[in-house]
């Protein structure tokens, strides 16, 4: 259902984002494909340490471990695709694509449209079963940031994913899914390859599969390039309850346009969608996918008319030889506690409690690996770039502990409601009662040769 | 003259495992030369000096008259290790925009560059 532009013959495909993350707007989906003509939706859920809570509940159930969020998803935007023709990529799958598969397949049928909703299913990703394997032959599988090997944490490994790229995503598509769900892609496969599909660029086109990659970079984190979280001018952004999450309206060169349905609020501007641009970035010359190595340094944005970006002139390099791999891992405890001390001198207040709950601490015998003080209100996001408030109405102490030890953070959590009769003065806000001890699940990124990630595709019908 | 880096440019931040990257984009296009002789990689290290641990790089896109910078040690062992409030280094952007820069007096007056206002927290930082 792409549109051509008669006088040009260019034609457009729309991407819409859903979904930045798991947890984000449960209405954004279905506004997205009512709100206007939309060729795809591509619904983003997977963070970094997404995938071991995801393992975790596959452990408690064989039926669980991907984004059960997708289900209510897909059922909020079941009549598009059933009967609109409108296709849904999503790497909702998480450690558990062929289960989430199922889910969806099972809404299908609840609402008598089985025949019209083809599930494409990409798996290969996951290299847990294969870990020891992949050990023993060589794959040292070393943090990226601190060289060390995967042995000495291979024990408390909970999670490995390889993060995959456009191509079994392609593949889906071409063999007619029109419910298309990965484990661990790359959220900016999710976008570009239905431009990639939709346009028949080839492997190695590494412009435009650049081109691609950007454009999933600047719609993956939902409407955090269409006016959310924007700080350029954000008090004249207008209409933030009904923001519009972006939609990428892209041509067959490469370029494209980003825009969001008439009648939403936000605001999309060169300098909203370069916000995103530079979000969580780093060598920008060098942006490393699956598929291709995006130069930042290369793209051009220009006003297109109102909520309207146009970006071109896109340029990317050969990809590497490699797979980066998503480790999670079990990394001790930790539990944070806080307290509100009010005027006068509240901040006073709030250290001479700290310096009691530390002593009581050490006069317990705790040891922690790190023990971390913020004075919320004062301090605890721009530390000491900021000079002391004068005498502020209200300072919340919040004080976070880690270690092996569990004990330990559990006695941790007894010290803070005591301090409310037996601490400093004009203590409130204890309603949420004592801390809880989390476990940490830590992640450890690395390298794999491509060469031995497989993945594999299935459209169920 | 001295001129607040709020006032001239705008600001994201986001994470990568215990490094937090800020891209600082110039409010105005005839501002972006102003960062990029400026807002130094030394700077903006002696800006964070007492809130990160480790160096700070700095790449240039004049195609988007930004900057980003790559502040390491910055987010507590980054991630789920982290117990701060900022964990994922979500406003260092602001943090950042904080620096006040001494541009000369012709040149910040030739760009029509607003002068810093003199708060207390302005104060400490000229102290700095």
């Amino acid at each position: 259902m792409s549109r051509t532009n008669k006088e040009s013959g260019d034609r457009v495909v729309r991407v819409a984002s859903g979904q930045g993350f798991w947890g984000d707007w449960l209405e954004a989906p279905r506004r997205q494909v009512e709100g206007g003509d939309v060729d795809y939706l591509m619904l983003d859920y997977l963070a970094e340490v997404t995938m071991s809570i995801l393992q975790k509940q596959k452990e408690r159930d064989p039926n669980l471990g991907y984004a059960r969020d997708f289900v209510g998803a897909i059922e909020s935007v079941l009549p598009a695709v059933a009967k609109r023709g409108v296709r849904v990529v999503a790497n909702a799958g998480g450690v558990n694509p062929p289960a989430c598969a199922a889910a969806i397949r099972d809404v299908a049928r609840k609402h008598g449209v089985s025949d019209a909703v083809r599930v494409g299913v990409v798996t290969g990703d996951d290299l847990l079963p294969r870990l020891d394997e992949l050990i023993a032959t060589g794959h040292e599988l070393a943090n990226m940031d601190t060289g060390e090997p995967l042995s000495t944490v291979r024990d408390r490994v909970l999670s490995a994913n390889a993060y995959i790229g456009s191509v079994p995503i392609v593949e889906a598509l071409s063999k007619g899914a029109n419910v298309v769900i990965t484990g661990r892609s790359t959220d900016t496969a999710l976008t570009m390859a239905p431009l990639r599909h939709e346009f028949g660029w080839a492997a190695d086109d590494w412009d435009r599969l650049a081109a691609g990659i950007i454009a999933g970079h600047i719609i993956e984190c939902g409407a955090q390039c269409s006016g959310g979280n924007c700080l350029y001018d954000w008090k004249n952004v207008p209409d933030l309850a009904n923001v519009g999450y972006p939609i990428v309206e892209g041509h067959v060169d490469g370029s494209f346009v980003i825009s969001k349905h008439p009648g939403t609020g936000g605001r999309i501007s060169v300098q909203s969608v370069t916000e995103q641009l530079v979000y969580e970035m780093g060598d920008p010359r060098s942006y490393i996918t699956p598929d291709v190595i995006a130069d930042f340094t290369s793209i051009h944005l220009e006003p297109a008319g109102e909520d309207r970006v146009r970006v071109f002139g896109i340029k990317g390099r050969p990809a590497t030889d490699k797979l980066k791999v998503s480790i999670a891992y079990r990394a001790g405890f930790k539990a944070v506690g806080t307290l509100v001390y009010s005027w006068p001198e509240a901040l006073d207040k709030a250290h001479v409690a700290d310096r009691v709950l530390r002593e009581r601490l050490a006069n317990l015998g705790l040891t922690f690996e790190h023990v971390l003080t913020e004075f919320v209100g004062a301090s605890a996001t721009h530390g000491p770039l900021v000079a002391d408030p004068d005498d502020p109405p209200e300072v919340q102490l919040r004080i976070g502990v880690r270690g092996s030890n569990k004990a330990s953070i559990e006695r941790f959590t007894r010290e803070i409601a005591p301090l409310v009769l037996n601490g400093p003065p004009s203590v409130t806000g204890f309603a949420g009662g004592r801390p809880k001890v989390e476990e940490i699940v830590a992640y450890w990124p690395a390298l794999i040769d491509k060469k031995v990630v497989q993945t594999r595709v299935e459209v169920l019908s | 003259m001295n001129v607040r880096l709020a006032d001239i440019a705008h600001a994201r931040s986001g994470d990568k495992g215990d490094t937090a990257n800020v891209g600082v984009i110039a409010l105005r296009p005839e501002w972006y030369p102003v960062l990029e002789q400026y807002l130094t990689r030394e700077r903006v290290a002696e800006h964070f000096h007492d809130v990160i641990t480790g160096d700070v790089e700095r790449y240039e896109l004049p195609n988007l008259k930004a900057l980003n910078f790559l502040l390491h040690g910055a987010l507590d062992g980054g991630g789920t290790l982290s117990l701060k409030t900022d964990a994922q280094g979500k406003v260092y952007s602001t943090a950042l925009l904080r620096l006040v820069l001494e541009v000369p007096d012709a040149e910040a007056a030739s760009l029509h560059m607003p002068g810093a206002p003199s708060t207390p927290a302005f104060r400490r930082s000229l102290r700095e």
